[in-house]
Formats: structure tokens, sequence, C-alpha cells
């Protein structure tokens, strides 16, 4: 394997979308979890989490990417995500985990960036993954909250 | 020598004696003649420069020197505490502050020059001892006791014989004299211990005693009280008054076990001197400063009776140094703690029928016991807020100088306990407002005295617990703030418009200071200008849990009134229910909880207010503004009175919980509440319950 042409994902599904998540950014993938609802707050965090005595705010990808409602079952996960290595974590929460895949940096397209699409943003290229193509998500992009509503 | 191990400490120690130098100079300069404070500064001074030599800062040593010279002359009433020595004594500080700034970043002093300083002070000294200076130097500044000329012999001195270097004072050459009139012998020794003595303390004593048996001791260095601290190397000199010969003592103390050298030798003082000290002791009033220029130290000199005194010390400090890192350690732990004993209290009261009495006894004592725990811990992390204000007397003297206006600073509740993170911080802001109170808020003296005020005006800073709140006042009595000012401001700068304006009480407009676009802002109501915004102070103490309030009378001055939590990390809080919902609202800010009936609360104005026992109390719906589910309305609701400040408002809630000791979590900066939650925390069965600020839902 060689370490500088390829990179680790995480392979995600939302909706009929399968998403790649880099894997230096996840901290840990959990189970759904009780999310307490804060007040006031961005439409797409829907509150906050309990990680072993932690108190970690979860974001809706869906709600984010304008999807249908989340629908919480057995395959949801949350993502544990630390944008930066020293930053305070984020849960993302996904529809399913599939698997953790490797893709060569030469199967990855870098995506031109479309300053006019908020949801642009949240994907920074597409990956080859076999036959199936992978959106890579913009992982800081997502969280940093761009459009600032 | 490595002393970089001792730089913190050195650092540490250097800060106390500059503050303390800081402190007593300013009472120095109300009180010229107050022997304490002076020898409090003189010992200071010394201890700062023998610190700086040990550590190798040449120029520190340096300047401190000087200013111990200055120091001394004061000392021993050669010279008064004129307020321009003062101002040059202030310099001095500064600049060592500048050294310590610049040791605290790099290791070295930096190139700071303190030429200047050094040279006002010797001209300082000049002046103040004027042709005598010479005179007054042997008797002060050189160390030997004796004066020598007329004894070649006891010139090659050995350099063991510490002794010799040593200071005296008025009242020993006193003594001294009164013993060689009488034929005694006055003896000097420096006892050097063997370095492997473990109870140095305990063999000085023993050596004193024994010196003790044969003959007084008058003069020990370092002082009793140092001897049996350990506070000494290997060595230490004395003064005995005796009938015996030098060898004759010498071998006295060599006969105590571990004392490695004894060097000893007689201590002479001239034969002017002993004529000279004993007339002094036969009257009592009339001083030694005859022979001396400065006249007027005569009073002074008297009151350096022969009586002896040995400085007081104080009683060895029983106390550690902690990294304040270790202390968050210990309290991230007791807040685990916390959580652990609330998660095993919840999950034991189901269990009410299976279990044992005897068990939820040991469930209440292990409450007992985490909350007297949390309280230690807690009260390990309090400081005095005197830490952070006692710098502020100096800055409100030199502001006065500045400004040109006569002001004074009063403050109370200086040992007021904060935690140490919030001290840290609130130093910023309070300088803020009481440079804004003496800028500002102060009239000039000539205003001051056409409204027949008191020409120097008053700055008050008030610190007190209440509750589990501290208070910090910052008041002065000044001209106050022109609210019609502010409002026309505001409307000019499209922050408000002229209809809100129209509505607005004197407390909205008062809160329009604290709003970022006034801060930088020109002179709106000559409250701010310097660039110091009071939406900084404000941002900064909302930080920190606390919040502030502003009352003031116009020509009669202003009022900051600052509130702080007592704790940061776990509060008491209530806990209630809204809608399903577990919140937490911290009991500092409850008052009462009261039932109250629903056809009670009126609507004034399109807003709910209930009238309680004569106050008139603006309803809050907690479900409303946390966008809860609508519940039905029952014909008797629950409300939690809360007090902010002056104000008082009343919460609804659906149910209430009970009391619980809370550890207070963040919930991080990517959620954007409005400030509607102040944190969260983790409730026994592993909940998350948020934490309502109540002070920004007012």
């Amino acid at each position: 394997m060689d370490e500088i042409n390829s990179k680790q994902y995480i392979s995600v599904k939302l909706g009929n979308d399968v998403y790649g998540v880099e894997i230096k950014y996840i901290d840990s993938i959990i189970v759904m979890q009780r999310i307490t609802r804060v007040p006031k707050a961005q439409p797409y965090f829907l509150g906050v989490i309990n990680l072993r005595g932690e108190i970690i705010p979860v974001m809706s990808l869906r709600r984010k990417f304008d999807l249908e409602e989340d629908e919480f079952n057995s395959l949801t996960r949350i993502l544990i995500i630390k944008p930066e290595p020293t930053a305070a974590p984020v849960g993302m929460i996904v529809d399913e985990v599939n698997d953790v895949i490797e893709l060569n940096n030469e199967d990855v397209k870098m995506m031109d960036y479309d300053e006019k699409d908020n949801l642009a943003g949240y994907s920074i290229g597409i990956g080859k993954y076999g036959d199936e193509l992978i959106n890579i998500l913009n992982v800081p992009g997502v969280i940093a909250d761009k459009e600032k509503s | 020598m490595d002393v970089s191990q001792y730089l913190e400490i050195f650092i540490d120690e250097t800060k106390e004696h500059l503050q303390s130098l800081n402190e007593h100079i300013l009472i120095l300069e109300k009180e010229p003649e107050n022997e304490n404070t002076i020898d409090e500064i003189f010992r200071a001074a010394h201890s700062l420069k023998g610190m700086a030599g040990t550590m190798g800062y040449k120029k520190m040593q340096r300047l401190t020197h000087d200013m111990e010279n200055v120091l001394s002359e004061i000392r021993n009433g050669n010279m008064k505490a004129t307020s321009e020595l003062v101002d040059v004594l202030f310099r001095g500080l500064d600049a060592l502050e500048d050294y310590l700034a610049s040791i605290q970043t790099d290791g070295t002093e930096g190139d700071l020059d303190s030429e200047d300083i050094i040279n006002s002070l010797n001209k300082i000294l000049d002046i103040g001892l004027g042709k005598i200076q010479s005179d007054a130097d042997e008797n002060t500044s050189t160390p030997s006791s004796t004066d020598d000329s007329s004894k070649p012999d006891i010139k090659e001195y050995n350099d063991k014989e510490k002794f010799r270097y040593l200071k005296i004072e008025e009242h020993e050459k006193k003594a001294m004299a009164k013993a060689m009139s009488l034929d005694l012998n006055v003896i000097g020794l420096t006892i050097y211990i063997q370095e492997y003595c473990v109870l140095k303390g305990a063999r000085a004593y023993m050596i004193n005693r024994s010196l003790e048996e044969h003959g007084e001791i008058i003069k020990l260095h370092p002082s009793a009280q140092d001897l049996e601290d350990e506070k000494y190397d290997f060595d230490y000199s004395v003064y005995v008054i005796t009938r015996e010969t030098p060898e004759q003592l010498k071998s006295y103390a060599m006969s105590v076990s571990e004392v490695k050298e004894v060097v000893a030798d007689y201590i002479k003082l001239d034969d002017d001197e002993i004529q000279r000290y004993l007339e002094a002791i036969k009257q009592d009033e009339t001083t030694v400063s005859a022979t001396k220029a400065s006249g007027d130290s005569g009073d002074l000199k008297g009151k350096s009776n022969p009586t002896k005194k040995q400085p007081t010390k104080a009683v060895a400090n029983r106390s550690v140094r902690v990294d304040i890192e270790k202390l968050d350690v210990l309290m991230n732990l007791v807040s685990e703690l916390i959580i652990a004993k609330n998660s095993l209290v919840s999950s034991s009261s189901s269990l009410h029928e299976v279990l044992d009495v005897s068990y939820f006894d040991q469930i209440e004592y292990l409450e007992r016991v985490t909350t007297n725990l949390h309280e230690s811990v807690m009260k390990v992390r309090m400081v005095p807020i005197e830490s952070v204000v006692n710098r502020f007397p100096r800055m409100i003297r030199d502001l006065s100088k500045s400004l040109n206006k006569p002001m004074e600073l009063y403050m109370t509740g200086e040992e007021t306990e904060l935690d140490r993170t919030v001290i840290d911080e609130i130093g910023d802001p309070l300088m803020h407002l009481l440079r804004n109170a003496a800028d500002h808020g102060l009239e000039d003296k000539e205003e001051r005295k056409t409204t027949g005020k008191n020409p120097v005006g008053s700055i008050y800073l008030d610190a007190y617990q209440d509750g589990n709140n501290v208070i910090i006042e910052v008041r002065d009595d000044g001209k106050g703030i022109d609210l019609e000012k502010i409002k026309n401001k505001a409307v000019e700068r499209g922050t408000i418009t002229p209809e809100q304006a129209e509505r607005m009480t004197d407390k909205d407009i008062i809160d329009i200071l604290f709003m970022p676009s006034f801060s930088t802002s020109e002179n709106v109501t000559d409250v701010s200008g310097r660039g110091v915004g009071l939406d900084v102070v404000k941002t900064k103490i909302e930080a920190l849990g606390g919040d502030i309030i502003a009352k003031t009378k116009l020509g009669e001055g202003s009022n900051f009134i600052i509130s702080l939590p007592l704790t940061l990390a776990i509060i008491q809080s209530l806990m209630v229910t809204i809608s399903q919902e577990k919140y937490a609202l911290p009991l500092g800010n409850i008052q009462t909880v009261e039932n109250v009936r629903s056809k009670d609360i009126k609507n004034v104005n399109g807003k709910e207010v209930l009238n309680l026992r004569g106050n008139v109390i603006p309803i809050i719906r907690l479900n409303e503004i946390l966008e809860c589910d609508n519940i039905q309305e029952a014909d008797e609701i629950l409300v939690v009175i809360v007090k902010k400040g002056e104000r008082y408002a009343g919460m609804v809630i659906d149910d209430l919980l009970g009391q619980q000791e809370i550890v207070i979590k963040s919930i991080g900066k990517y959620i954007d509440n409005h400030k509607i939650v102040s944190g969260a925390t983790i409730l026994g069965n592993g909940e998350v319950a948020l934490i309502l600020d109540v002070n920004s839902l007012i």
C-alpha cells in the first residue's frame, strides 16, 4: 500500500447517495443515542448527546443537505468527527455506515468549486470505487456552516 | 550555578515583593514618618536585591541596590520621603517590573536601561544628605561597624568574619556604647555549621543558648525567627555583650556538635561614637542628628529607642504552591465523582423495595462526603480578589497625576474570594471600569468646586458576597451619565429609531452603553473614548458566567455592578421540567417558587405580569421561548421567581424535580443558541439536561 497515493475513507449512506468521510476526521462511530434538543439552535443541529461524560453536539446531515427527515432505526449511526485533531468533536447522523474503503488519489476527481451552490461546498470531490461513485465529504466545510442563516 | 530551576520561584517572589513595595510606598507617600512602612519597604527591597543577585540579574540588582541606599537613608532618618522621591521610586519599580516581564518571557533582563533612574536616585541621595554625605555613609552604607582608621590591625579582615559586614542599627550601637562604657566586651562571631547538619535550626538555637549563658546576644543575623525556621545557609553572625574574650566564646560555640568553624573578634566603636551614643542614651529626646545636616530627622530618631527590636517576620508560611493545572485535574475528577454519585442515587431510588435501609444511609453518607469534597476543592481554588485589586491604588495615583484630577480610591472587601479562573480574567474589566470612572466619570477640580462637591473625587471599589454570587461595584461620585445625550447619539448613529427612543426606559438607555456599536466611538457620553469599550467589559464578564449592570444619576455619579458566580464548574441548581424536557436553573438566581392561579396573571400592554405581594413581575413563558410544545393551561401554574440585579421575572415551568448539584459542561461552540443555554449537565441516568442562562432570559 502506498500511503501517499491513497487515502482511507469510511463510506456512509445517506438516502440514495454514498458519501466518503476521510478516516483522519473520524473519532468514533456510535449507535443512535438519546438526543437532548437545544432550543433556538441552528435547525440542522438536533441537539446534544452524552458520550462518556462529554457533551457533544449532533447535527443531521439530512437536514443539512436538504434531504427528507431522518428516520432513526437500528442502522442509524452517529459519526463522531473531529474537524481538527485538537478541536471539539461534533456528531453527524448518517443512515448507515458501510465499510472502510481505500481510494487511490487518481480515482478521486476534485470538484470545481461552485460559489453559488451552497450544497456544492459540502463535497470536495467524487471518488470512484469499483463502479460506485462516492461523494467525498468536505468535513470542515460541513461543520463550519458557511451559509450562516 | 544553574539557577533555572529557581526561576519560577524567583518570578513569583519578585512579584510579591514588587507588589508589597508598591503598596507600602503608597502608604509612605501619605505617612512619610511611618516607621513600620519604611522597614517593610526596606526589607522588601533588600530581599529583592538579594534574589536578583543570586539569580545573576545584574541590572535588577544594581537598581534595587541604589533604591535600597536611598531607603536606608530614610530609615535612618537622614532624609525624608518627598513626593519627588516617591515618584522616582515608582519609576524604579516600573523598571523592575519591566525587567521581570522580560525575564518571564525569555529569561534575560533585556537591554532596558535604568541609568537615568539610578542617577535620579543618587541625585536625591546627594541632595537629601547634603554635604555630610560621607559621614552618613559611614553610619549606614558601609556595613562595617567599626571606625577602624585608628586601629590598623583590624584592617586585615578575614572573609570569614562575616559579622563585620553586618549593618548595625542605631539602638544596637547605643547598647554597644553602653556596654563599652561599663567595660564589657562586644564580640562578633560568625558561626559555620557543618553542611550535613540536619536540624540546623535546632543547632543554632543550642549555640545561642550556650552563648547566652556567658553574655547577652544583642544582634543576630539572620533573625532568631529565621534561624529557627532554618532560613539561613550554613553560617550566621551574632553580636554578644560579655565579660569573656572572643577565644572563650569561640570555644563555647565550638563545644556544640556539628559546628564546623567559629570566627570571633572584638567589635569596637571609636571613642567619639561611644560618647555620642552615651549622650543619646542619657537624653532620649536629644538626637544624634545634631551632628547631621538633615534637621527633619529629629523626631524619627527619637522614636528609635534602644529597645531590642527583631524584625517582625511573618511566622513561617504554611502554604504550598500548586500548579493550577493540577487543581483543574482534581476538579475534573471531583466532577466525575459527582456525576457517578448522582447516577448511583438515581438508580437506587427505583430499588427502594429491594434494598436494605443501611444501603441508603451509605448513599446519603456518600452524598455528604462528595459535597464536602467539592467544597474543599473549590476553596482551594479560591483566591481573595486582593491579588487583583491591590494594583489599583497605584493605578489611580498615577491617573490622578496624569489627568491632573485629585482623586481617592476607596476599596472594601478585598478579602472576598473568587475562583482562580475568574480572578485571572476579572482584572482587565475592573481596570477598564476604574479608568472610565477616573477619566470620564469624575469632573475636574474646578468643575467639582462649582457644583459644591469635594474637590477630591472619590472612586469606590466594593466587593462582597451575595448568596451564590460575588458582587463587585465600581462607583464614582462624578457627574454621572447623561442619558439624553446617549439617546440622541444612538438615534443619530442609527442604533435605535426615534420611535424606539421614545419608548425606552432609563434602563434600556443605559443598556445601549454596553452595545458593541458604542464601544470605540468618539465621546458619546464621555464614558468611552479610550478604546475601552464597555461592551468588551460586558462580554468578558458574561464569558465568566457573570453579569454587569449600570446605574447612574446625573450629577451624582455612576455605579457599575458586576455579579459573578462563586464557582464555575459545579453549581446547585433547581431541576425543572418544561413540557417533558428537563432543564436546570442555577439556584443562585432563584428567589422563590410560587404557586400562582392562572387568572392572577394579568395582561398589561401586551405583556403578561404577575402582582406578587405588591411587586409587579413580568412573566416569561419558558415553553414559548424554548419552542416547546404548548401544553394545556392548568388552573394553577408554577412560577419560579428569578432575580437579576434589581429586576425580577417569573418563569413559568411545568414541574419541579428538586434541587441538585450539577456539573456544568460546555455545549461547545458549534451550536449557536442565542445565549439561552449556558451549558449542559449530565444527569444521574446519563441523560443530558440543559442549563438555562437566566440572565439572558430576563
